[in-house]
């Protein structure tokens, strides 16, 4: 054999943690699903600033549900960031106690998210705000859905011992969507709830 | 088959041979913007010139035969001059047409004196309906698919349009806005000389998007006050017995779609045909209006131009003779 | 299979038949149709790409002679307008969306691994993913027309004439519903770009020495992911708005105008997505025939991502006859001029190319050069367009027509026949016919300018474009006729390049690795390329790496003969994004259908949705799920492997 191309250290064989491909495939998803929201939330603020204070809810929509709702979801971030330290330390406890709690605090709030649809007096073909709210927040929960479902799949396959410290790229690749999931909630958030009491 | 109408009469001064041309206006919304269209197409022509005589030049210059793959490539000198000469040309001539392009929207903006008047223009498919307001809404009159306005001076034309989007283009006056449906657009014209200067919708609407013409007629000032006091006046009583027999005819079978003030057609979905007879044209511009081409129209509107919201008229032929008497009268 | 690894030390080799024969075993594709659907691999992908984009381009192309047909004389009664509606939109359909951006698709994923010096893209799933998807939405779009009922207005499909009460045929329904779909399949091929751009380029090829059409699909890429959820949302609002009665663009609740700003921030993005691609195709090829490197590598490299930042902030520049103020029309007359920078920094590069390099007339080489007049017609044509109160006059007239038809014919379709000539060889082994080909560039050239140039002229005489016809005395008569002569030309050209395709496919001359005598790595490589593209890994020392010798630029040499082998299963190299240094041994995922069946679950979903089979729907979806579980499943148990990192050498 004639001089040796590569001279380096030991390579990491397939998946790991966030030198995986598959970790900035998810970046891109992230990008373009954030882009989504931004068009969603584009389309809430040129309605309004179109439409004026006609189209404003009256009375300014309540936080009893979302505010506490809000706490929820951000609660499971730090559960499931908790968790997935747990597996990057080799604790397989904390880390599907940590997932397991993330999924239970996401299935919670879309739970209340129902009873905060359920008592809105509008619908969503009442008008363009019913239209948007129910549209935007819809996506929301479908995104909360599709991030439940991906930290179940890969709690199941965590207590099945797929994973373990050193390879657990599917951990972190669930988690950040998650942590994505939750970081819209906030955009929306205070588009619906804040910004109507800071424009009119 | 009626022959389809031709371009309606050019405006005096006018080169009949493009009623839609742009490169010669005759007002001052327009004015300006041609002078710029002049102006960018020169550097742009001139731009398409030069890169094409380069790109020949180097090809001709030192193009050899045989295989490409026999002649050794080299590392090739200079070169980065050419990007910096052309990009320092470039940033000339776009400031130069940016510059111009603020100044012309500054100077289109808006007319130099007050307006003479208002019209509410509103899109239908596939006709324009012209609403001539004023200050005394006693005195308002609506009319179709012609807009009179009088000559040398500035007029006000508000836009909406009724049911999709449609775009008003007069090209010989002004450059297109849109007619959109739940916001009110303002554009304004001003016609140097008197005649008729053709319009056609340009926002895809539709079937009959291709038929959806317009004219804009500049009178002398007092030509336009008469025909605007005789816009006014309600539909003359019609005398004959068969013209009175049209117009029973009219109120039941046009009435539910079409005006005819004075009369108990309040119809507000087709044009108002109160003075009918003093349109060049029926069906947007599609014919000329004449009594034969008239007739056709009334008793089959889809055959000549298919998909037009207005229906066969289906009366007996008495009847219809009748209802063609009376619309003669609507003058 | 190997017993289960950490990491190791990659071993290298020497290029040998052992080698060759080995590899082949690994990455072969499966015969029979199971194997046909279970692919992976970005070549076969990349062919059946551009096949599909090809057949699309021939229809959409037969749709506009017969429009041409019709518009030949005035008051012509060929065609109803409901039929012309639907032809013109269907062609706008399948020109911009399923031809031309699915066809660079094709040639970028046939193309990067190669350029690359990768044996694979970053997610070969994903990629076929993307092409079933791209399939089904061709197919799924052209059902609603093949029964009568396509979409009929136009491809930016304003409201409220797309609205149920102006549109109540399930036509726009389907439209919507495929765009959706198809969005889908850009955004995940748009994905595996990115990726695949940094993280599996072969050692030493540091980003500034990749080829600019990476370059160019990777900002066309960028522009997607950033892009396309702004016409899925559209097309989905539009939708609610027709099934379920939402108030997102009607006028009296919502706003007719919001359609038009999402549609526009994706439509003009969309613009430099099919064309940014092609023009790194004449980037690239265009110094192989002047046998001197590309003037000005870095600056183009950064116009092409200069243009699509800048490409972001100009979409209003379609609405200018909407009522803005005069403020937003400067602002975007001055962005929209803005953009021309760049794009000259590109043309002036290849003309100084050209003139500093010594010109071999080939037939790729005519395209390309082809190419940059048209290029320069279809720019100023838009920075005329730029011009906020010129505009008001141009749009919507046949100048538009024009224009278009200049950027999306001249900067797309002259690339991609320019490249088709130029990498066929690789492609296929066999060159195309350099006679014929001539015959082929000469005809397209002149009958596209016939075509197209006239159509300036009928804009600035006033025809408003989307008319199904005309009326006499306009002046338009004689400048139509020319207009569709021009079309029937062009049409011959485009036949003299399937008759080239197909003769040459059986008795092409036998190309050889390198015909041109190029200077990028997909030339280093067999024609066709083998399964596995490259038996070791090249590693590349500058950006020409078969010029090296010739160009003496230093004293690095570029090894395509000796590399890294991996070889223990499908395996190829990961580097870091910037420098390219080796940090990952990348297991590549064996063929499977699950692709095909997560496209297939897809389709069902929307075709379930577009009849309001909700039952097709639900299975839909069932599938889609085992799909994605049969496709993440992990394929390793990692549960008994050590613990601890081992300690490194």
């Amino acid at each position: 054999m004639s001089e040796a191309v590569y001279q380096g250290a030991p390579l990491p064989v397939g998946a790991r943690r966030r030198n995986s491909v598959g970790w900035w495939g998810m970046l891109c998803l992230i990008a373009t699903e954030a882009s989504l929201f931004a068009y969603l939330l584009f389309s809430y603020y040129y309605i309004a600033v179109q439409r004026g204070k006609a189209f404003a809810p009256n009375p300014h929509p309540s936080m009893k549900l979302s505010g506490p709702n809000t706490i929820i979801l951000l609660a499971s971030s730090v559960a499931v960031w908790w968790g997935e330290e747990g597996v990057k330390k080799g604790r397989k406890g904390q880390h599907l106690t940590g997932l397991g709690a993330g999924i239970l605090l996401g299935v919670i709030f879309l739970i209340v998210q129902m009873f905060e649809w359920k008592a809105k007096g509008f619908g969503p073909t009442s008008g363009s705000y019913g239209s948007l709210f129910f549209t935007v927040t819809g996506f929301h929960m479908a995104h909360v859905i599709a991030g439940v479902a991906i930290l179940s799949a890969v709690w199941i396959w965590s207590a099945l011992g797929y994973f373990n410290q050193r390879r657990h790229a599917p951990v972190s690749i669930a988690s950040i969507y998650w942590h994505f999931v939750d970081a819209v909630w906030l955009a929306v958030f205070f588009t619906f709830y804040v910004s109507p009491y800071l424009m009119w | 088959m009626l022959q389809p109408l031709h371009n309606g009469g050019a405006p005096t001064g006018m080169s009949p041979d493009w009623p839609m041309g742009f490169l010669h206006t005759y007002g001052p919304r327009a004015d300006p913007v041609t002078g710029l269209a002049w102006g960018l197409s020169i550097i742009s022509i001139a731009v398409v010139v030069i890169v094409t005589v380069l790109v020949l030049t180097g090809v001709l210059r030192r193009a050899g035969r045989g295989e490409v793959a026999a002649l050794r490539p080299v590392r090739g000198e200079g070169g980065m001059q050419w990007i910096y000469i052309g990009l320092a040309l470039t940033l000339v001539a776009l400031l130069g047409s940016l510059v111009w392009t603020v100044t012309v929207l500054a100077e289109v903006d808006s007319p130099a004196s007050k307006p003479a008047l208002t019209i509410q223009v509103t899109g239908h498919q596939w006709w324009w309906e012209a609403t001539y307001s004023g200050d005394d809404p006693s005195r308002a009159f609506t009319t179709a698919n012609e807009i009179h306005i009088p000559v040398g001076q500035p007029v006000m034309v508000k836009l909406t349009g009724a049911d999709v989007i449609h775009s008003f283009w007069i090209p010989t006056l002004t450059g297109k806005t849109d007619a959109i449906p739940g916001r009110t657009n303002v554009a304004w014209l001003q016609a140097d000389q008197p005649g008729v200067y053709r319009g056609q919708c340009t926002e895809y609407c539709g079937q009959q998007h291709a038929h959806m013409a317009m004219y804009v007629i500049a009178d002398p000032p007092a030509a336009f006050q008469a025909w605007a006091a005789q816009q006014r006046q309600p539909a003359a009583q019609p005398a004959a017995p068969q013209q009175v027999m049209g117009e029973q005819v009219f109120v039941q079978q046009c009435g539910a779609c079409h005006t005819v003030r004075g009369t108990p057609a309040g119809g507000v979905v087709g044009p108002d045909l109160t003075h009918l007879m003093s349109r060049r044209t029926i069906g947007a511009g599609l014919l000329p209006n004449t009594v034969g081409a008239l007739s056709g129209w009334i008793e089959n509107p889809q055959a000549m131009k298919p998909g037009v919201l207005m229906p066969p008229t289906k009366v007996a032929p008495v009847q219809l003779a009748a209802l063609r008497a009376y619309l003669e009268t609507l003058r | 299979m190997t017993a289960w690894e950490d990491s190791r030390v990659p071993e290298t080799a020497d290029l040998t038949q052992d080698v060759r024969d080995r590899l082949k075993e690994i990455w072969e594709e499966k015969p029979g149709l199971l194997g046909w659907i279970s692919s992976v691999d970005h070549k076969e992908i990349g062919k059946r790409y551009i096949v599909t984009a090809f057949a699309l381009l021939i229809v959409g192309g037969i749709e506009a002679l017969i429009m041409r047909l019709q518009l030949a004389g005035p008051e012509r009664r060929l065609l109803s307008p409901e039929a012309y509606d639907q032809l013109f939109t269907m062609h706008g359909v399948t020109m911009i969306f399923l031809y031309a951006s699915p066809v660079l698709s094709g040639f970028s994923n046939y193309l990067w691994p190669l350029l690359l010096g990768s044996r694979d893209m970053a997610f070969p799933r994903l990629n076929a993913l993307s092409y079933w998807i791209y399939l089904a939405a061709a197919v799924f779009l052209y059902a609603g027309f093949v029964v009568g009922h396509g979409p009929d207005d136009g491809w930016f499909n304003y409201v409220p004439y797309a609205s149920r009460e102006y549109n109540p045929a399930f036509n726009i329904d389907i439209y919507a519903l495929g765009l959706i779909l198809l969005g889908i399949s850009t955004t995940v091929g748009s994905a595996n770009f990115v990726v695949t751009f940094l993280r599996t380029r072969c050692p030493g090829m540091s980003i500034n020495r990749v080829p600019i059409l990476t370059w160019g699909t990777l900002t066309a890429s960028v522009g997607n992911i950033l892009a396309v959820p702004s016409v899925s949302l559209a097309f989905f609002l539009l939708w609610m708005d027709r099934q379920f009665g939402t108030h997102f663009y009607d006028a009296n609740q919502g706003q007719p105008l919001l359609w038009q700003h999402l549609f526009w921030m994706f439509g003009h993005p969309w613009v430099y997505v099919v064309v940014l691609p092609a023009m790194g195709m004449v980037s690239d090829g265009l110094p192989t025939f002047c046998r001197r490197p590309l003037v000005g590598y870095t600056p183009v490299a950064l116009a092409t991502v200069t243009t699509m930042a800048l490409g972001f902030g100009v979409w209003v520049h379609h609405m200018f006859a909407t009522g803005l103020p005069n403020l937003a029309l400067s602002f975007f007359s001055g962005a929209s001029i803005a953009i021309v920078i760049p794009s000259a920094v590109a043309v002036f590069a290849w003309t100084a190319t050209i003139w500093t390099g010594r010109p071999r007339i080939t037939t790729p080489f005519l395209f390309f050069a082809g190419m940059i007049v048209l290029f320069v017609i279809g720019g100023v044509s838009g920075f005329m367009t730029a011009s906020a109160p010129l505009d008001w006059q141009l749009t919507d007239t046949y100048f538009v027509v024009a224009h278009l038809h200049y950027v999306l014919i001249g900067i797309n379709v002259f690339p991609v026949v320019g490249g088709l000539y130029y990498w066929f060889p690789k492609f296929t082994g066999r060159m195309l016919d350099e006679r014929l080909g001539k015959w082929n560039f000469w005809t397209m050239f002149v009958g596209f300018n016939v075509a197209f140039l006239p159509m300036h002229l009928l804009g600035v005489m006033g025809m408003p474009r989307r008319v199904y016809t005309y009326p006499q005395g306009m002046g338009w008569t004689a400048t139509n006729v020319v207009v569709s002569l021009g079309a029937v030309l062009f049409a011959i050209g485009v036949l003299l390049l399937l008759i080239n395709v197909a003769v040459s496919l059986k008795r092409g001359r036998i190309a050889g690795d390198n015909p041109w005598g190029a200077p990028t790595l997909e030339w280093a490589t067999t024609s066709p390329p083998p399964p596995y593209n490259f038996a070791v890994i090249p590693s590349v020392a500058s950006r020409h790496p078969l010029w090296e010798d010739a160009l003496g630029e230093s004293t690095a040499r570029s090894r395509i003969d000796h590399g890294l082998l991996l070889d223990r299963g499908r395996e190829t190299i990961a580097t870091s994004p910037l420098d390219a240094e080796p940090n990952l041994i990348l297991e590549m995922p064996a063929d499977t259908p699950a692709p095909f069946l997560l496209a297939v679950g897809l389709t069902g979903i929307f075709a379930g949705a577009a009849g309001h089979w909700w039952w097709l729907s639900g299975a839909g979806g069932a599938l889609l799920v085992l799909a994605l579980l049969m496709w993440f499943w992990p394929r390793r148990m990692h549960a008994d492997e050590p613990e601890a990192e081992p300690a490194h050498v």
